[in-house]
């Protein structure tokens, strides 16, 4: 084994781009193992867990690129390195011209600018929200890492200057028909949303989308943002932007369960909102806040959908959203051969959202599932890479995405743990969700589907049967393939639904069935 | 009254994207009106620095 080195001073790239440089290096010849990063303190920590400390490291700064290979001998790793700059090249768009450095340039060129889309590294992030704000740009803040002393000191700036900050740690956002970060192709219409979760807010809108409504806008607020610290800031914000917005009839409100001052604060807003609310608490159970007034409360994201569109006289039924798998009576004749040993579900996320509304679906239905985002903490993993009994990761989570790219962008961790998972005698179902839309991975299945093959293997011939369950969050007008998707998940084998909560479902009936 | 929310609200989306290149496409791909700000750590990513030029600016 050798190692190669090589940096490239003063030259700054996003990380999405650097993955995408890390996969063509790592499809090198003879590398084993690589890594494609900027030279800040917490990429240099993990190059050294990597075994890699090396002088170029050492001395590289955050403005340094940082390129490092493990490969079988000094000549693979060489050659490989040798094609980094055509690799980096390859990704800039040729004779383009050269863009603008900073947000005043940008404004300058771009004065009817009025919203600052913000995704730099959260260390440097809240300085670059200050000058947006400053200059009265409205902000969607996807960065994660900002303090939270920043969060509420730019909130609060915000507030002032009547300008929205959505965020930080904001995913998702539908504005007036445009989709932010993590988004779903939906179409316009009189529902709108204000959510402290991403996720939630794909499969909500997704979900009204195939419903055949729409989308008035979906404001995120980041996940923070309903806590004590911030008292839900942002939500009361947008709150009232969609209660004078014209087009919108009904607004959902979607979360974990709020602070209690934050939640009386917004329980407030609520009550003096001419429109009806539809509350969302995920995991708070029915009594934290009981239906009142113009305020309906719904247990799941679907129901959230369901009343909703109820209240914009599109009744549906449930079985109307996210239909049943015809294949589920399959799918239950398969888990009557479990064998003894296979007794739990094991749940890999790349959602947050819908780890945490999995394991509420489960403890409704009696099980009580482990996760390294507990609903309880006495149910926090230990290890959140060992899994006890039930147990559902959110693989989104920031141990799992510090200075690596997030599940909904890259498989690569996802399909290592469907493998361990596999590998485990106690494991029963394999619960799973895939997430389309803007900026997601282009083929989430197809990056995970060998993995989930050779997990059914491995366990055939250990003499298990696997079950896996799946649900697919998107639209059939997002850039992937929904139908392509759901197919290639069919043909695997997979039961799949086109709703979360439905899967979670599933999987906790199926486990109840063979005898809990 | 009309806020300055209610404008961002009612009207069209311009956007200023700071950082992921790959935010900007998918806002062309909307036919959404964008330009892409090539953020780098200003003075290095040294912090001593930032803050000094900070207090001379």
């Amino acid at each position: 084994m050798a190692t190669g080195v090589a940096t490239r001073r003063n030259q700054y790239y996003d990380s999405v781009f650097l993955m995408g440089v890390n996969r063509r290096l790592l499809d090198s010849a003879g590398v084993r193992q690589s890594a494609v990063l900027m030279g800040s303190e917490a990429n240099k920590s993990l190059l050294a867990d990597l075994g890699i400390e090396d002088v170029q490291v050492q001395h590289a700064r955050p403005n340094d690129l940082v390129a490092a290979v493990i490969a079988d001998s000094t000549q693979a790793a060489e050659a490989a390195l040798a094609q980094l700059d055509d690799f980096l090249a390859g990704g800039q768009p040729a004779g383009a011209s050269p863009n603008p450095r900073t947000l005043e340039e940008g404004l300058r060129l771009k004065p009817a600018g009025n919203l600052a889309v913000i995704s730099i590294p959260g260390e440097y992030a809240a300085a670059e929200v200050e000058k947006a704000l400053t200059a009265g740009l409205h902000v969607f803040l996807f960065s994660s890492n900002v303090p939270v002393e920043d969060e509420l000191r730019l909130k609060r700036l915000a507030g002032e200057k009547g300008l929205l900050l959505m965020g930080p740690d904001c995913g998702t956002a539908i504005l007036g028909g445009v989709g932010l970060g993590f988004s779903n192709a939906v179409r316009r219409g009189p529902i709108g949303v204000v959510a402290a979760a991403g996720t939630g807010l794909q499969e909500f809108t997704s979900q009204v989308h195939a419903a055949g409504s729409g989308i008035s806008h979906a404001i995120g607020t980041g996940g923070r943002d309903l806590s004590d610290a911030i008292g839900g800031l942002t939500a009361v914000a947008g709150l009232e932007a969609l209660d004078r917005d014209a087009q919108t009839r009904v607004v959902a409100v979607i979360s974990k369960p709020p602070g209690p001052k934050a939640l009386d604060r917004l329980l407030e807003r609520i009550r003096s909102t001419r429109k009806p609310v539809i509350g969302c608490f995920l995991g708070a159970g029915r009594e934290l806040v009981k239906a009142k007034g113009n305020l309906q409360i719904a247990s799941t994201i679907d129901e959230a959908v369901r009343v909703s569109l109820g209240e914009v006289g599109r009744p549906v039924e449930q079985d109307e959203l996210g239909p049943g798998d015809t294949e589920e009576e399959r799918v239950r004749q398969e888990a009557r051969r479990w064998s003894k040993t296979q007794r739990y579900v094991r749940g890999l996320f790349a959602g947050g959202t819908f780890c945490y509304q999995s394991q509420q679906i489960l403890r409704e239905a009696g099980l009580h599932a482990h996760s390294n985002a507990p609903l309880e903490p006495r149910l926090k993993l230990g290890d959140s890479n060992r899994s006890e009994q039930h147990t559902l990761v959110d693989m989104g989570s920031e141990e799992y995405t510090l200075a690596r790219p997030h599940p909904m962008i890259d498989g690569t961790l996802r399909r290592q743990r469907i493998l361990q998972e596999g590998g485990d005698p106690e494991t029963a179902v394999l619960l799973l969700d895939f997430v389309l839309g803007y900026n997601a991975s282009a083929d989430p299945v197809g990056a995970l589907l060998d993995g989930i093959r050779q997990a059914v293997q491995g366990a055939r011939a250990g003499g298990r049967t696997l079950t896996v369950v799946a649900s697919i969050c998107g639209t059939r007008e997002d850039p992937q393939d929904l139908e392509a998707q759901r197919r290639l998940l069919r043909e695997a084998g997979v039961c799949v639904f086109q709703s979360s909560a439905r899967a979670a479902a599933f999987c906790a009936s199926l486990v109840n069935a063979a005898g809990g | 009254m009309e806020t300055r929310v209610d404008q961002l609200l009612q009207g069209t989306i311009v956007v200023l994207n700071v950082g992921l290149r790959s935010f900007a496409e998918s806002l062309e791909r909307q036919q959404a009106e964008v330009i892409q700000i090539d953020w780098a750590p200003p003075a290095g990513g040294d912090k001593e620095m930032m803050e000094l030029l900070d207090q001379f600016l």
